[in-house]
């Protein structure tokens, strides 16, 4: 499971996937991780970074990180590599 | 490096084109104060779940609903409609600002002898008294609003031969055209049976015919229908003027004006729709002045407005439980509150907010309540900031029907208390424990072990 390579973030957080048109709107921290994805980091690499620029703790951000990569497939924004 | 705040990640498709065609006004401003005092203190003094109960805008609702009629006709007199909210201290703060009280039960009637009413200031309306309850309510000269013949005539049985004298009205039902029509409870116009009803009364010497009643329903979204039930009640104010030459003392309107919450399904915000107080008094006080009475021989006019009065005058606070996710993407947040002490969110789609700041970002979700009932759902849909575990928030305008209509089914009732006209806030009722639960329980010796 990766991230759509061609999905395009703004800074102030829309963003936009070509393959289906869709735009979206999204807050600090989802940005941060959609742009984490894009450098290809993994799910745990992803939690250690966020833990150093955000105030938060690994296991909320293991619950959170659950439900928004779950809303980042039903938006096609994720994609599985096979 | 300081660290950045942090909110849970969040997206959401911006769908164009779909938009509300009146709009929606954001809900998710926060209220972090009530009445001077932090929600975060509520909750830390009195615990999660709790009801709040304003002083000041009770205080504020009753004056000006005597202005408005005070103002257009010269003899007025509420009567505090217990079943909506009959916590003794609320119950008073209406007594102190002139109220009467108006109970359907012997229990309500109680409650008022005990709250310090005089007996004389006391309505007593309702389908179920029993002859021990008309005893008394003749006993203390209280308003007695005969709902059926069968209640007449235990009255008349009542009094026979004792010498005394009972003080009654009849409730009357009528088309006002508003559907369904409320035809279940007094005696109906249109068909004579109210005119029936009151020439029997006359006809009894120990009852005297002081009143005239109709409740036409509630949440009444028509003023109009009130010129049409005020319009028929003189009709037979008249007519026993006409008959016995002595004039009918009071009319009473009953209750029924909208409180400012928005119904299910309206699309209207319930504050943009509603009529006004001054809307009513209007149309209620031009019938009875334009009606057919000798001008020192006006009725009073009693209202029982219930609804219009308290419903926003308390909050629900509380606390999230839990959010989800449910199959279908939709958020959901589960509160610590449900319909087991929202009655009314059945009706209502109740207004939520935030009780702490929040990013501007905002999701669509679901509120359900704690209960393992599908039923337990406070809002279908709602538009809040990104809540978490923990988060508080506050429910508007709760104060109609929810503390009389609660449930204690799976949890037991919390707190209520009430911010006083100097931002002090005092318990009116504790919460329910295990202990309470149990004070009414009884186990036979047989299953004392297992
Ligand atoms: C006889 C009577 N009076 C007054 C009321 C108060 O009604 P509301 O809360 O709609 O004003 C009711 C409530 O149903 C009622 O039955």
């Amino acid at each position: 499971m990766q991230i759509n390579k061609n999905i395009a973030i703004s800074d102030s957080g829309f963003v936009f996937n070509p393959s289906t048109g869709d735009s979206f709107s999204t807050n600090q921290v989802g940005l941060e991780i959609i742009r984490l994805l894009k450098e290809n980091k993994s799910k745990e690499e992803l939690i250690k970074e966020l833990v150093l620029k955000f105030s938060t703790d690994e296991s909320t951000l293991e619950k959170d990180l659950g439900d928004f990569f779950m809303m980042l497939n039903s938006y096609q924004i994720l994609v599985n590599n096979d | 490096m300081s660290k950045l705040s942090y909110e849970r990640p969040f997206i959401q498709k911006l769908n164009t084109g779909s938009m509300n065609k009146f709009g929606t006004k954001t809900e998710f401003a926060p209220v972090t104060h009530l009445d001077g005092i932090r929600v975060s203190k509520l909750i830390e003094d009195y615990g999660s779940p709790c009801f709040v109960i304003s002083e000041r805008q009770i205080r504020k609702n009753v004056q000006n609903a005597n202005r408005a009629f005070k103002t257009r006709y010269p003899k007025i007199q509420f009567a505090w409609s217990y079943k909506t909210n009959y916590l003794s201290a609320v119950c008073n703060v209406f007594h102190q600002e002139g109220s009467w009280a108006e109970v359907v039960s012997i229990y309500e009637y109680k409650k008022a002898l005990l709250n310090g009413v005089e007996g004389n200031k006391i309505i007593f309306n309702g389908p179920d008294k029993t002859e021990e309850d008309l005893a008394l309510a003749v006993e203390n000269n209280s308003l007695i609003h005969i709902d059926h013949f069968d209640e007449l005539y235990s009255l008349v049985g009542l009094l026979d031969g004792t010498g005394k004298k009972a003080r009654v009205a009849i409730r009357v039902n009528m088309d006002t055209g508003i559907y369904p029509m409320w035809d279940r409870f007094g005696f109906n116009y249109e068909n004579g049976q109210a005119w029936n009803a009151i020439i029997k009364i006359l006809s009894h010497k120990e009852l005297e015919l002081v009143g005239l009643h109709s409740h036409i329903g509630t949440f009444m979204l028509s003023t109009s229908a009130y010129a049409t039930a005020a319009y028929k009640l003189c009709d037979l104010a008249t007519n026993v003027k006409l008959k016995t030459g002595k004039p009918i003392q009071y009319l009473d309107l009953g209750g029924g004006f909208a409180s400012t919450n928005t119904l299910k399904g309206s699309y209207l915000q319930g504050a943009d729709i509603v009529p006004t107080i001054d809307d009513y008094a209007e149309v209620i006080t031009s019938a009875i002045l334009n009606s057919n009475f000798a001008q020192d021989e006006l009725p009073t006019i009693i209202l029982e407005s219930g609804r219009a009065l308290i419903d926003d005058a308390a909050w629900l606070i509380g606390s999230v439980v839990a959010t989800k996710r449910l199959s279908d993407d939709r958020r959901a947040t589960i509160m610590d509150f449900g319909v087991n002490l929202l009655f009314n969110a059945f009706w209502y789609d109740y207004k939520i907010s935030p009780a702490q700041e929040f990013t501007h970002h905002t999701e669509d979700m679901v509120i359900y309540g704690p209960l393992c009932m599908n039923i337990d759902c406070i809002r279908e849909s709602i538009n809040l900031p990104l809540l978490n575990k923990g988060d508080q928030v506050v429910v508007h305008k709760v104060g109609a029907y929810n503390m009389t209509q609660w449930m204690q089914f799976i949890q037991m009732r919390p707190k209520i208390v009430m911010i006083d006209m100097e931002g002090k806030s005092h318990i009116l009722r504790e919460n329910e424990s295990l202990d309470t639960m149990m004070e009414l329980e009884r186990m036979p010796e047989h299953l004392k072990n297992i």
